[in-house]
């Protein structure tokens, strides 16, 4: 697909939380509004909508990226991933979602989503952080209720358990 | 918040990329992180027609060391270039400074080239070429070109680049050993643009400082042999001369302030880690 036309909406296939999916956007349409309008991912949320919030976080090839400043048509072909991949299909929350919540690392929960995508993605590339560089990370998204002491923590736990503490 | 309608071309080769630009001009942008221009085009401060993705292009996306120099091509995400293995040893100014670049999250996908092809005055990337004395390869369908940094940025978002060129690398110099380097800005918050940013390169006797965030685009001295004790005259003549405003980060004196303080900061910093 060399060029699209804005004119028309196009195909995207990509796979979506694992499975193979497709959908229309128009060139202009944001990846974060192709993901909750067209694939019914209303975990992706929207605030800001040029790149500060981090609200609209998701992992595209597995690094996190702000949806609302990728085109939908960026994702033909590749790999997104939602706050929606991260609990097991019966419901269970993953071990960061439980952790978050044993540690109070949400209140009204609107930056969540985001969070916990960007927390997963920086666990891949630096599976041991320290204090600071978890702070560091989670400067990238803004949070106006919870403060981030909470999401320190949890994020802390989980590094914990996963290196068999 | 929702940017116009533009047609997408996903480019296939620098060289297709070439020929989008020379029958679009500057109705065409290129994309390549979108990290400053994709949110411009959220405003509609940016309303390109057709829009050029380089972002997936491989022969755009290499580090090259090459005889001192090093090559960042214009599809390298500042995550790659902070993750390349040999930035320390050749690039140690940009150890400092890209932690300051936006978050980890917007790092993911924004360009080094992009940022100075963007040429925002407070954005470290612009100020770390002007400082390394770095150059910018120009490419078109009429020929390749390299202008020096000293000529690239000419104002506020304005470069030497024409409407048919894309910003196809940038071209460091490494540091001479022995030299020493340090870097700092002032935020309101973490990951923002730079109130104030300094970056300085001390030389034997010689410093070199760059200053960000104050005048239309990075500003650039070079004092030769200049004592520590005449250092304070020196920063209170040029935060003079950098001329800024009172705008609503800073007032123009908080920043002629901050030049003085974090300017004699960096250059104490530069010149202690000179071996």
């Amino acid at each position: 697909m060399p060029q699209l036309s804005q004119e028309t909406k196009h195909k995207i296939s990509l796979t979506l939380n694992g499975k193979e999916m497709s959908g229309y956007a128009e060139p202009r349409m944001l990846l974060s509004d192709f993901l909750r309008q067209e694939m019914a991912l209303q975990g992706v949320h929207v605030a800001c909508e040029h790149g500060v919030c981090g609200a609209c976080t998701v992992q595209l090839d597995g690094k996190a990226v702000r949806s609302c400043l990728t085109f939908a048509v960026q994702a033909e072909g590749r790999k997104v991933d939602t706050v929606e991949s991260l609990a097991a299909n019966d419901g269970e929350l993953s071990d960061l979602q439980k952790a978050f919540r044993k540690h109070h690392g949400l209140q009204c929960g609107f930056c969540t989503p985001g969070i916990l995508m960007s927390v997963e993605a920086y666990l891949d590339v630096n599976p041991k952080p320290n204090e600071e560089e978890v702070r560091d990370m989670l400067s990238g998204h803004l949070c106006r209720c919870t403060g981030y002491t909470g999401m320190v923590r949890a994020v802390l736990d989980v590094v914990e358990q996963r290196n068999g503490g | 918040m929702k940017p116009s309608s533009f047609d997408y071309i996903r480019a296939e080769s620098l060289d297709h990329v070439l020929t989008c630009l020379a029958e679009h001009g500057d109705d065409a942008r290129i994309l390549a992180g979108g990290q400053s221009m994709v949110a411009m085009m959220n405003f509609r401060l940016v309303e390109p027609n057709y829009l050029i993705d380089i972002s997936t292009l491989d022969e755009l996306n290499e580090i090259k060391l090459d005889g001192g120099v090093v090559e960042i091509s214009a599809a390298v995400t500042q995550a790659k270039l902070m993750a390349w293995p040999d930035l320390g040893t050749h690039l140690p100014l940009l150890v400092d400074a890209l932690p300051n670049v936006g978050h980890f999250q917007t790092r993911a996908k924004g360009t080094f080239c992009g940022s100075i092809a963007h040429s925002d005055p407070s954005s470290e990337q612009p100020l770390c070429f002007a400082v390394l004395g770095g150059e910018a390869v120009l490419q078109s369908k009429r020929g390749k070109r390299v202008v020096p940094a000293a000529e690239f940025q000419t104002g506020l978002l304005a470069t030497a680049r024409q409407e048919d060129e894309i910003l196809t690398s940038v071209r460091l110099p490494v540091q001479k050993s022995g030299s020493g380097h340090a870097f700092e800005e002032v935020t309101r918050r973490r990951g923002d643009f730079a109130i104030v940013s300094v970056a300085a390169i001390a030389d034997g006797e010689n410093v070199r400082v760059g200053i960000g965030g104050v005048a239309d685009r990075p500003e650039i001295r070079d004092w030769e042999a200049i004592a520590d004790s005449d250092l304070d005259d020196a920063l209170n003549t040029l935060a003079w001369e950098l001329g800024g405003d009172d705008d609503i980060h800073a007032t123009a004196k908080y920043r002629r302030q901050l030049v003085r303080r974090i300017g004699r900061r960096v250059i104490e910093e530069a010149r202690k880690c000179r071996s």
